[in-house]
């Protein structure tokens, strides 16, 4: 079997050893990193986020399959890093200030990070100068912002002021979700996604950085 | 002083909506007496909290109270319960939350001097130990903070204490997303039962100093957490399912401390606190579809003396303001339920609320009445809370799977292997509670500050 499709099929399984040992044998077979990634790490993640969104499987054995990812990561990231490979994708998330619940919030970062974006968790209880002070230093693609309260949803806004006010709107993308929240309230604060539940927020954040991506190669 | 009960007060036979073995009084009303009374919640549309928009979010408040009464006036109904559930700048600033207390009772006070309307105030503090990174339970600002919105709104005219209190929710949470129920019984069982005994000695103490009643508490962010989750077909229904069996272990705490009921309206562990103390609780169904949904809306009205909506946001719908929607609402499903009993026919339809959801859900299942007796019953045969949390998961599980071999229950192959999952995971735990903690104190060392729970985890 192509040893990519055997890397693919052991992240599927959620086997963390074979798919360690699998990366392992294609790096000193020289396959290129990028195409572990991709054609084997990534391509196995997405046959699973499909299961996952189609109702085939719980989230603990998603956790279970991220796991393998994970230890496919490890070996794979030094190598991208030493050559230029462009991230998937950084993601900020936070639960707005006044707001600590983050069971949500939580479930969002997992699937991104299993999804093979980097993702930077605030907590919760973020106020507006703490998102602001993160895109400053993480250079995100995207914020994300979780609520639960109605109360505290319109926290959301004035952390997209503080971006406007700090000239930082226009350098990342600003995706929202969370209870008392809807698409509706999202165009009304000038946010660029809302994304329903921790799967569709996967899918959203790709189209934002597809369509970044696409705009920036024009 | 924790007093652990030994034996389950109610049998299924006396299981029943409107009637608790234990009624409560207060102000000319009775819970549990005989008829089931609307509780009704409500909360602000979306807006800031602070000290420039106080005016503001009391003048919705008023709004809310009056229009919920006029309501209640209108059909006749003679007895309410208000809410009034703490948001958490309401709960960190003390004296807003007894300013808001202060003015729902002087409102509930005039509709009972012009229009004869009876009423109680429960009033629900938010948990905001949590704030603190790791929560500091036991000490610090937040802890004397809570306490103070405690006792002033209790001054101000709250009638009933109660708190969804979130002992062990740094362990739980994770656990319910991981689908470990290990984690589950060491969160649920072992630090939030020692966290409810603290917390609720301090409330039974703010009760006497106060004269109010400690009611009852809840394990929404448990429970209900898991119950969501499964809903949205995260995890498996028959683990949240054992995650609610488990959480009345630790919810009965607070009855072991001295809290009276009536339980807090979005423990569905309720049910089986009903068959275990005896005394009267809240349960919310179909009517909360309001604030979520869930798979038991029928029922859980099986077991309610009191029948809430959860809460709900003032925004127009159609007839009207959402608060005085639910106030319609919950009216007619207590005269239904009250009608019932006057007939004699409580028992009918307790049984039509069971059978209509019973097979459907495992989460359903476990309220059925025989099923709640049975875990009642598995609790109190033990006396520590390990042993209760792992004997009354243990009887769930062996519960569903009998039930869905008879035909009693519907579940899917991929529930059903999580059945065996969970009976694997319960073999394999160790034998005495002291290692137990031991190994999960170690294993839990980087989520929770061991010291905040004080649970003993050497011999």
């Amino acid at each position: 079997m192509d040893l990519l499709q055997d890397i693919a099929l052991n992240v599927q399984s959620g086997y963390t050893e074979k798919t360690r040992k699998a990366v392992e044998q294609a790096v000193a077979e020289g396959i290129p990193a990028n195409d572990i990634l991709h054609k084997g790490l990534i391509a196995g993640m997405n046959v699973v986020a499909e299961r996952f969104k189609t109702g085939q499987m719980f989230l603990p054995e998603v956790l279970a399959v991220a796991g393998a990812m994970k230890a496919g990561m490890t070996i794979v990231r030094p190598l991208l890093e030493m050559t230029n490979h462009e991230s998937l994708g950084k993601i900020v998330i936070g639960t707005v200030r006044g707001d600590m619940h983050d069971i949500g919030k939580n479930l969002v970062a997992i699937m991104l990070q299993g999804a093979g974006f980097d993702v930077v968790d605030l907590g919760t209880d973020v106020r507006a100068d703490k998102f602001i002070e993160a895109v400053e230093r993480e250079h995100p693609d995207i914020i994300g912002m979780s609520a639960l309260l109605t109360t505290t949803m319109v926290h959301m806004k004035g952390v997209i002021e503080a971006l406007e006010k700090k000239n930082l709107r226009e350098k990342v993308k600003v995706i929202i979700g969370g209870a008392p929240i809807s698409r509706n309230y999202a165009q009304e604060i000038r946010a660029d996604g809302y994304a329903r539940d921790a799967a569709t927020a996967v899918d959203l954040v790709r189209t934002l950085l597809n369509s970044t991506r696409a705009t920036a190669a024009v | 002083m924790r007093n652990r009960f030994t034996t389950a007060a109610l049998d299924s036979g006396a299981l029943l909506f409107g009637t608790a073995k234990f009624p409560l009084t207060r102000r000319g009303v009775t819970i549990g007496g005989g008829s089931v009374i609307p509780e009704i919640n409500f909360t602000l549309p979306p807006m800031d909290v602070e000290q420039g928009s106080m005016e503001e979010v009391k003048k919705i408040y008023l709004e809310m109270i009056d229009s919920v009464c006029r309501r209640a006036v209108e059909l006749h109904q003679r007895e309410i319960i208000v809410e009034f559930e703490l948001l958490p700048e309401m709960t960190l600033n003390p004296v807003w939350g007894e300013e808001i207390t202060a003015l729902l009772q002087r409102s509930l006070e005039e509709f009972l001097d012009r229009d004869g309307l009876q009423s109680l105030l429960r009033i629900t503090p938010v948990d905001i130990r949590e704030t603190s990174k790791p929560p500091r339970r036991r000490e610090g600002r937040e802890v004397d903070t809570l306490f103070d919105a405690f006792r002033r709104c209790a001054r101000a005219g709250g009638d009933m204490l109660s708190i969804e209190s979130t002992g062990g929710k740094e362990v739980t949470d994770p656990s319910i997303i991981a689908g470990d129920l290990r984690g589950i019984i060491f969160g649920a069982a072992i630090l939030g039962s020692a966290d409810m005994e603290y917390l609720w000695e301090q409330i039974c103490s703010i009760g006497k100093e106060t004269g109010s009643i400690p009611a009852g508490d809840t394990a929404c962010g448990i429970g209900n957490t898991a119950m969501i989750l499964a809903d949205q077909g995260y995890v498996p229904k028959v683990f949240a399912t054992v995650v609610r069996a488990v959480t009345a272990v630790r919810s009965l705490v607070a009855y072991e401390v001295g809290a009276v009921g009536p339980g807090k309206d979005c423990g569905y562990e309720n049910a089986i606190l009903k068959a275990i103390t005896g005394f009267p609780m809240s349960l919310e169904g179909k009517s909360a579809a309001c604030a979520h949904f869930s798979a038991i809306g029928n029922i859980a009205g099986a077991y309610a003396d009191l029948w809430s909506n959860e809460s709900v946001q003032q925004v127009k719908l159609l007839s009207g303001m959402a608060p005085v929607v639910s106030m319609e609402q919950l009216i007619y499903d207590c005269r239904l339920f009250n009608a019932a009993v006057n007939k004699g026919s409580a028992g009918d339809l307790r049984d039509l609320l069971v059978d209509s959801d019973a097979l459907l859900d495992p989460q359903a299942f476990i309220l059925r009445p025989d099923v709640v007796r049975s875990l009642a019953k598995a609790i109190v045969a033990e006396r520590e809370d390990y042993g209760r949390g792992v004997r009354v998961a243990w009887e769930a599980v062996r519960l569903m799977k009998d039930a869905a071999s008879h035909g009693e229950l519907l579940i899917s192959d991929r529930e059903g292997s999580w059945l065996e999952r969970m009976e694997l995971e319960l073999n394999g735990l160790p034998a005495t509670s002291m290692q137990f903690v031991s190994e999960e104190t170690e294993r839990w060392s980087d989520a929770f500050d061991c010291t905040q729970y004080l649970v003993e985890t050497h011999a």
